[in-house]
C-alpha cells in the first residue's frame, strides 16, 4: 500500500488517476480528409488527432460520415470502386495513402471489427490462427499454438473455448462470435483496432463483456470505435468525436463533450433533440 | 432549446421544473412568515409555519424521486443531466431553508413581550435581504440567467456583515442588562439561521451558475461572516 496516500480514518484515498489525453501521443494524424462515394460527397476536409493507448468514439446519426471516416483509417474504402479519398492519414507519421505502401501490411496494423460478428466457417482455432499464417509470425506449430492461446485470453475467451478449438467458429454464441473476431483481429499484433458497432448486435451481457474487453484492450492498443449508443460512448471512451453531415463538429475529452459541449449541434443529437 | 424527439422527456424535465419552482415560491413565502410572526410575537402565526414546512419537505421528497426516475428511463446528457442534477441539488437547499424558516418561526413562543423594538431591527434588515437574495436567485433558475446569479452569489458578503453587526449589537445588550441574554440569545440563533439562508442562496446561486454553462464559478466566495472569531473583552 502506498504510505504517502492521505488516510482519513481506515480508509485510504487514492483518487483515480485522470487519463489526460493531451499527454498521450498521436497515433493517427487527419488532415484535410474528403471522401467522395461518386458525385457524393461523404467527409469534408476532417481534421483529427487520435491519441495511442486510448479509445476514440465516433458519434453521430446514420449517414454522418463517421463509418465512411473509420473505414479510410484501414484503406477498405478502396474496395468500393467509386469511392475516392482526398487529403492525408497518417499513422505514427507514415501517410497510409502512399502508393508504395502494402495495405495487407498496413490492414495487420490497423485491425477491424465489425457489426455483426463474422467469423471464418473454420473452428475456432483456425480462425485465430489464419491471419499469423498468412503474415508469418509463427515458425512453429508450438508458436502457432501460443499465439492462438494468447489470442484468446486477451480476448477474455480462452477459459469458455478451450476444449473446443477445434468447434467451428460459428457455432459460439453471437458475444462469443465477436470476442472471437476481436481474438482474431489481435492475433497479428496490431497497432490499431476498429469498431464498427461491435455491439449493437449483443444483448447487455455480451455488450457489457466486450466493453470491459475494449477497456482491457485498450492498455496496448490505439482503438477506435463507431457507436449509435451515446452511452456506450460515455462508457468506454476517452475522446469523443461527433459527426453530422459529413463535418466533424466537435471532439474533446469524452467527460467533457457528455456533459458541457460546445456546439449547439452536439448538444442537440446527445440529448435526444434531433437525429 | 428545441424540443426532445421524444415529447414525454420534456414532461419530465418540465414536471421538476414546475415543482422546484412551487418548492421556492414555498420556501420565500415560509421565510418571510417566520420573520413576521417573530417580530410580532404571533405564536398563531408561527404553529402555522411549522406545520406548514412538511409541504416543503414532500416536494424534496417528490423531487428527488423524479430526479431518479429520469435518470433511470431518459439517461439525460450534457445540459438535461445538469438540469437533473441542479434540481437535485436546488432541492435540498430549498429544504434546508425551509428547516431554517422553521426554526426562526420556533423561537416566536421564546419571545418574551419585554422585547426591545430595536433589537429586532437588524434582524429583520437581515432578512429582508435574505428575502431579495432568495428571489433573485430563483428569478435566475427560472430564466437561466448565470449573470444574475453570479450577483447574488457576490452580494452574500452583504448579509455576512449584517450578521456580524447584529452579533455584536446582541453581545451588547446582553452585558448592558443580564436579564435579557436568554432573549439575545435565541435572537442570536434567529441571526445566525438567517446567515445560513444566505449561504444556501448562495449555493443555489453556484448551480443556478453551473446549470447554464456547464463549469463551476471559477472564483472564491467574498465571506465577510468574522463572528467565529469575535471576542468582547468583558471588562
Amino acid at each position: 500500500m502506498d504510505s504517502s496516500a492521505p488516510r482519513l480514518g481506515n480508509a485510504v484515498l487514492t483518487p483515480p488517476e485522470p487519463i489526460i489525453l493531451q499527454e498521450r501521443p498521436i497515433k493517427i494524424k487527419s488532415r484535410h480528409v474528403t471522401v467522395h462515394y461518386g458525385a457524393k460527397q461523404a467527409i469534408h476536409d476532417l481534421d483529427i488527432d487520435i491519441p495511442d493507448r486510448a479509445v476514440s468514439s465516433f458519434i453521430g446519426p446514420s449517414g454522418c460520415g463517421k463509418s465512411t471516416f473509420l473505414r479510410c483509417i484501414n484503406r477498405m474504402n478502396d474496395t468500393i470502386p467509386i469511392a475516392r479519398v482526398e487529403g492525408k492519414i497518417e499513422i505514427e507519421g507514415q501517410d497510409i495513402y502512399d502508393k508504395s505502401l502494402d495495405v495487407v501490411q498496413l490492414r495487420a496494423r490497423v485491425g477491424m471489427v465489425f457489426q455483426k460478428p463474422n467469423p471464418f466457417p473454420k473452428s475456432i482455432f483456425e480462425n485465430v490462427a489464419y491471419g499469423p499464417r498468412i503474415h508469418g509470425l509463427a515458425s512453429s506449430k508450438n508458436e502457432h499454438e501460443e499465439i492462438v492461446v494468447t489470442s484468446l485470453k486477451r480476448a477474455g475467451l480462452f477459459e469458455e473455448v478451450k476444449d473446443r478449438l477445434s468447434a467451428p467458429g460459428t457455432g459460439l454464441s453471437g458475444g462469443q462470435q465477436q470476442r472471437l473476431c476481436i481474438a482474431r483481429a489481435i492475433s497479428v499484433n496490431p497497432e490499431v483496432i476498429l469498431m464498427d458497432e461491435p455491439c449493437s448486435a449483443l444483448d447487455p451481457i455480451a455488450t457489457a463483456r466486450i466493453e470491459e474487453l475494449i477497456d482491457d484492450l485498450r492498455q496496448n492498443f490505439c482503438i477506435v470505435i463507431v457507436t449509435h449508443s451515446m452511452q456506450q460512448a460515455a462508457r468506454v471512451s476517452q475522446l469523443t468525436a461527433f459527426f453530422h453531415l459529413g463535418n466533424l463538429v466537435e471532439v474533446g475529452d469524452t467527460d467533457a463533450i457528455f456533459t458541457n459541449p460546445q456546439e449547439k449541434r452536439t448538444q442537440d443529437y446527445i440529448t435526444g433533440r434531433f437525429g | 432549446m428545441s424540443d426532445h424527439t421524444v415529447k414525454a422527456y420534456d414532461d419530465d424535465l418540465g414536471r421538476l421544473k414546475t415543482m422546484l419552482a412551487q418548492m421556492g415560491g414555498l420556501a420565500e413565502e415560509q421565510l418571510a412568515r417566520a420573520m413576521d410572526a417573530l417580530s410580532r410575537r404571533d405564536t398563531q402565526l408561527a404553529d402555522l409555519i411549522i406545520a406548514d414546512d412538511a409541504k416543503i419537505d414532500a416536494l424534496e421528497l417528490a423531487i428527488e424521486e423524479r430526479s431518479v426516475t429520469t435518470i433511470a428511463k431518459r439517461q439525460p446528457m450534457a445540459s438535461d443531466l445538469r438540469e437533473v442534477m441542479s434540481a437535485i441539488r436546488i432541492s435540498s437547499d430549498l429544504e434546508r431553508i425551509g428547516d431554517l424558516a422553521k426554526n426562526l418561526a420556533k423561537r416566536t413562543h421564546a419571545m418574551s413581550d419585554s422585547l426591545p423594538r430595536q433589537i429586532i431591527t437588524g434582524l429583520k434588515r437581515m432578512s429582508t435581504l435574505a428575502q431579495e437574495q432568495l428571489q433573485d436567485v430563483l428569478d435566475a433558475y427560472t430564466r437561466k440567467d448565470a449573470a444574475r446569479a453570479l450577483e447574488v452569489w457576490r452580494s452574500d458578503e452583504e448579509i455576512d456583515a449584517l450578521y456580524n453587526s447584529v452579533f455584536r449589537e446582541l453581545l451588547t445588550y446582553m452585558m448592558e442588562d443580564p436579564r435579557t441574554i436568554g432573549l439575545c440569545a435565541h435572537l442570536l440563533f434567529a441571526a445566525k439561521n438567517l446567515e445560513r439562508i444566505g449561504d444556501h442562496t448562495t449555493n443555489i446561486a453556484e448551480n443556478v451558475y453551473y446549470l447554464v454553462h456547464g463549469k463551476l464559478i471559477g472564483e472564491e466566495r467574498p465571506k465577510k461572516d468574522v463572528t467565529s472569531i469575535t471576542a468582547i473583552d468583558p471588562r
